[in-house]
């Protein structure tokens, strides 16, 4: 055997399941990310350093769920979402309050949040009910789909954790709406939902309420809940068209922006590489959301089909209501710029999951049927 | 069965990929929306976000001038600045000032005087402000708190430049002395459009020649452009105009002089005035007791300020130009040269003296000084010897607003114009003044009587005068009738220029007034008031023995104890009402180059406590003779640590 055949093995060993549309994005986002991260950290080294090791240790996570074939993931499904829902429930019991959230469970060694489990847990679920569903669906089968949604993203409203109990709400729904939740059950649960809004509101916490406000009207409070948004705008605004350049944010370098490598990332983006470094973005966003559902489509199962899809819509959310966020036409919840926010967790969960939509995509021809 | 399930498939895969459809316009249609509002932030509004991302970015920071330095002629400091440290507190960032001041202890020497003049500042300032706490720190305490600074959250310490008048309280009077600005300085600053160029400042001068040449002294605020993070820290420079340091004022005053001449004093009250007659330049401006101005410069504490303000000495009264006092003896000369400028009287001219003076048909006598009178008394003895009588006489034949007009001349009952505050006008008495006086009285308390005629002849009655007044008057005849305006600073200088302006050439035609009076009258006075100090029966002539030069000089002694035909025995008389003690003098004789007025409030005869004070001031200033050693002069030139 030639060393040029050797290598070749070697890099087909690598690259045989995984997607190459997908990868090259993805390198070239998280390329992107290392780039800002370096801007928003102040040009810390051991930050943007870090960030890589996130994105390496994503890589690796992500080939290893590309090689699962998706059989084998609908067997994980009731163990994982019985397993994340019993977490939450001892979350809600004896969790660790931090910032006045119950969020996190000390289990001696390590500190963990159950409702990130729950993210790849509920579609999960959701995917392989509807997939042994074959035959047609009638109402109780979405009560009681409704009602596998329902419980965690009530558990995760009460810590209370907004944004993840949002992205969870809506990666579930995305598996009943790709599923086929008829128009009828869809309008009439919607007019439901408006309605049910006043009791909402009474549930709220009022932080909670305080951004909602506060999105209405940034200028109400510009010192306290309205200064994110208000310096995030700033920030973007006066980065115009064609930015201010790399490292050369005033908004940014001098730290007006609040959780600027985090949360706020999009303002640092915005401020110094403009409206075409926003588009470019959105373009690479565009891509890889096409490429996924393109995936979820010529997927040979139900449960490969709905859990790609939402797989792929629950990227979309995130980036749809981050970027919503920054600029702000949207509330304030704690959710990441996907793929481009420090932060190992979103990461991980992140190419978990576009190691699934791999396996997806890779297996389809494995599987006949 | 088998095909069933193949149609099942295929209606839910084209179910899926409809739904796949619906997300994907869904997902176009969220897409479009970010991409308006970023269109909307980053093309539309961007000159206004840009706008505010920049004033975000930029701060305008004063750069506040470096106030003027004062010295005296010789070009010896008197106010300075120094560059210190001083321990800052923020109140609201602190829970229990108390507590933290007493954690300071052993780190930074707090006196109570300190907590004192902090209470004192946070009553009207507001509570994020930082206020002074201690000033010049020591090097060991800033390097002790340094170390201990996390325990004192709010307590930072600071660089600053600070005013130091290092000759204390020997010119406090005439230098004045800078003070916090509070909210009525700044409503004035406001009110004269200088808020931006008291932009950062502190202080303003708010007493004497820091008050009236506050102006030249502030110099002119300069301001730098700073970008600062979102903690107002400050990055980096970005545009710098230079402040322009406030001008240097060089003073007429001779600090040695005046040092002397207030130690002159002793521990009596009273106020002195040294003029040159050639130019109206002060060459000394005492009041006594003074106090120290370095007290104030940073706040004064409270339980200072009652000592100082409540004191029955009255130290922050100026008492050479904002009291005035009757004139006593030193009146003569100014009336007998009236007498001779309007033909009541010539020099030969001359009365018996009984020992009184009598108003025919009236039963009352006024008392000459020397029982038993001086005899035959012509204008220059009456001068020399300071005959009562004479005076009784020609007052009760001269109208007393003839007098009050020649007074006026002389400028008597108005101000001498010198250029530091609070100078009184003092009291020429005129029918007019008195009706204006009891206008509220009947008719015959408002009318003029001739008794009050005959007591302002010797200077006693309604006549107020200050010392400025004496001085500038006794300097005006010592000068041939040539009156100049009284001023304190000689030149101001500016600061980086070194350019030189004269103050008193800046409007000369005001400083310089020739009054009309004859020469040869003014011979005649100024020969007798040389008579006092030579001639024997002279009243000054035991204070001036063996001077080395010649003088003129008058005695005074204001009666404040109606003695009703007792003898005035000072023993007797409690000593607040004892008799105050004037002087007034020139020297040389034949070219004059110092003027002096004296006042000792309750220091009897004007011979014995004024007339040695204005000795010692003139035996310094004409021959450098310094008085005996009592007191060491040395060591003035350190700053004493007031605050």
């Amino acid at each position: 055997m030639s060393p040029r055949t050797l290598i070749d093995r070697v890099f087909d060993a690598f690259t045989r399941r995984l997607d190459g549309p997908l990868m090259v994005t993805l390198v070239v986002l998280a390329a992107l990310s290392l780039a800002v991260v370096y801007s928003a950290s102040g040009q810390s080294v051991d930050r943007t350093l870090g960030q890589a090791r996130n994105f390496a240790v994503g890589l690796l996570v992500l080939w290893v769920a590309a090689s699962i074939p998706p059989q084998q993931l609908m067997r994980l499904a009731i163990p994982v979402y019985i397993a994340g829902l019993a977490l939450l429930i001892s979350v809600a019991l004896f969790g660790e309050i931090r910032n006045g959230a119950r969020r996190w469970l000390n289990l001696g060694f390590i500190t963990i949040q159950p409702s990130e489990i729950l993210k790849i847990g509920v579609p999960l679920l959701l995917a392989w009910y509807f997939h042994r569903k074959e035959e047609g669906l009638n109402l109780r089968d979405y009560a009681l789909a409704g009602l596998i949604l329902a419980l965690p993203t009530a558990l995760i409203v009460r810590q209370p954790d907004l944004g993840t109990a949002v992205l969870i709400f809506s990666c579930g729904f995305f598996v009943i709406f790709l599923a086929g939740l008829s128009w009828k059950l869809l309008i009439s649960g919607g007019i439901a939902l408006l309605a049910a809004l006043p009791f909402a509101w009474s549930m709220l916490h009022d932080y909670q309420r305080t951004r909602i406000l506060t999105l209405i009207d940034p200028t109400t409070d510009p010192l306290g809940a309205g200064y994110h948004i208000i310096q995030s705008t700033i920030a973007i605004g006066s980065g115009g068209i064609f930015g201010k350049g790399w490292l050369n944010g005033s908004q940014s370098q001098l730290d007006f922006i609040p959780e600027r490598s985090t949360d706020f990332i999009l303002a640092v983006f915005g401020e110094e590489f403009g409206l075409v470094g926003l588009l470019l973005l959105l373009t690479l966003y565009m891509i890889i959301i096409g490429r996924g559902l393109m995936i979820a489509m010529n997927a040979p199962t139900t449960f490969s089909r709905l859990l790609g899809g939402a797989i792929t819509m629950t990227f979309f959310t995130y980036a749809f209501v981050n970027i919503g966020m920054v600029t702000g036409i949207l509330p304030v919840v704690g959710v990441p710029l996907p793929l481009v926010s420090y932060g190992g967790t979103a990461i991980l969960s992140m190419f978990m999951g576009f190691g699934i939509l791999m396996s997806i995509s890779m297996h389809k021809r494995l599987v006949s049927t | 069965m088998v095909g069933t399930a193949i149609k099942n498939r295929e209606a839910e895969l084209s179910t899926f990929r409809n739904r796949v459809l619906v997300a994907g316009l869904i997902i176009l249609a969220a897409f479009v929306a970010l991409v308006s509002r970023m269109v909307y932030l980053q093309v539309i509004k961007r000159d206004y976000f840009h706008t505010l991302a920049e004033a975000n970015r930029i701060s305008v920071v004063p750069v506040v001038p470096n106030r003027g330095i004062i010295t005296d002629r010789n070009g010896v400091v008197l106010a300075a600045n120094y560059s210190a440290y001083t321990l800052r507190v923020t109140p609201s960032k602190v829970k229990n000032l108390d507590a933290a001041f007493d954690a300071l202890a052993g780190i930074v020497d707090i006196q109570p005087r300190d907590r004192r003049r902090f209470k004192r500042l946070l009553e009207d300032s507001k509570s994020f402000e930082s206020l002074p706490l201690r000033n010049r720190l020591s090097d060991e305490e800033i390097a002790r708190f340094a170390v201990n600074r996390f325990r004192f959250p709010g307590f930072e310490i600071s660089a600053g430049l600070f005013r130091n008048y290092p000759f204390g309280e020997v010119a406090s009077h005439a230098i004045g002395y800078i003070n916090r600005i509070n909210a009525t300085d700044l409503k004035r600053i406001e009110a004269n459009n200088l808020a931006t160029n008291y932009k950062g400042t502190d202080h303003i001068g708010t007493f004497g020649i820091e008050k009236s040449y506050e102006t030249e002294l502030h110099g002119t605020t300069g301001s730098e452009q700073v970008e600062i993070d979102s903690g107002g820290r400050a990055i980096r420079s970005l545009a710098k105009s230079a402040s322009i340091a406030g001008n240097n004022l060089t003073l007429t005053i001779d600090i040695k002089l005046q040092q002397i001449a207030s130690e002159a004093f002793g521990d009596f009250r009273g106020g002195l005035v040294a003029i040159d007659p050639n130019n109206g330049e002060v060459l000394a401006l005492i009041s006594r007791p003074g106090f120290d101005p370095n007290l104030f410069v940073d706040g004064i504490d409270p339980l200072n300020w009652d000592l100082l303000n409540n004191s029955p000495d009255k130290p922050l009264l100026n008492r050479a130009l904002q009291s005035a006092y009757p004139p006593g003896s030193t009146i003569k000369p100014f009336l007998a040269l009236a007498a001779l400028e309007s033909g009541k009287r010539t020099p030969a001219q001359s009365i018996r003296d009984p020992g009184f003076f009598a108003l025919p048909n009236v039963a009352r006598r006024w008392s000459d000084d020397r029982p038993g009178g001086h005899g035959v008394v012509d204008m220059h003895k009456s001068i020399v010897e300071s005959c009562d009588t004479y005076y009784y006489q020609l007052a009760s034949e001269t109208d007393i607003d003839k007098t009050a007009e020649f007074l006026t001349l002389l400028g008597f009952g108005s101000k001498t114009g010198i250029d530091i505050d609070g100078e009184k006008e003092g009291i020429v008495p005129s029918r007019a003044w008195k009706a204006k006086q009891f206008a509220r009285g009947s008719a015959d308390e408002r009318k003029w009587n001739l008794g009050e005629s005959i007591s302002t002849g010797i200077g006693q009655g309604q006549n107020n005068f200050t010392p400025m007044q004496l001085a500038h008057a006794i300097a005006t005849i010592a000068n041939d009738g040539v009156a100049f305006r009284p001023h304190l600073v000689r030149d101001v200088v500016g600061a980086g220029t070194g350019e030189t302006r004269k103050v008193a050439q800046a409007s000369s035609a005001s400083y310089a007034t020739r009054l009309a009076l004859k020469a040869e009258n003014i011979a005649v006075i100024k020969q007798a008031l040389v008579g006092v100090t030579t001639e024997p029966g002279g009243t000054g002539v035991r204070a001036f023995s063996k001077a080395g030069y010649v003088s003129g000089g008058k005695t005074g002694t204001t009666q404040l104890y109606n003695l009703k035909g007792e003898k005035y025995l000072e023993s007797k008389v409690a000593k607040n009402l004892r008799d105050h003690s004037w002087y007034i003098a020139f020297a040389p004789a034949d070219k004059p180059v110092i003027a002096v007025a004296v006042l000792a409030e309750n220091a009897g005869f004007g011979a014995t406590t004024s007339a040695p004070i204005a000795r010692t001031v003139m035996d310094y200033y004409l021959l450098g003779k310094t008085p005996e050693p009592k007191k060491t002069l040395a060591a003035v030139n350190e700053p004493k640590n007031a605050d």
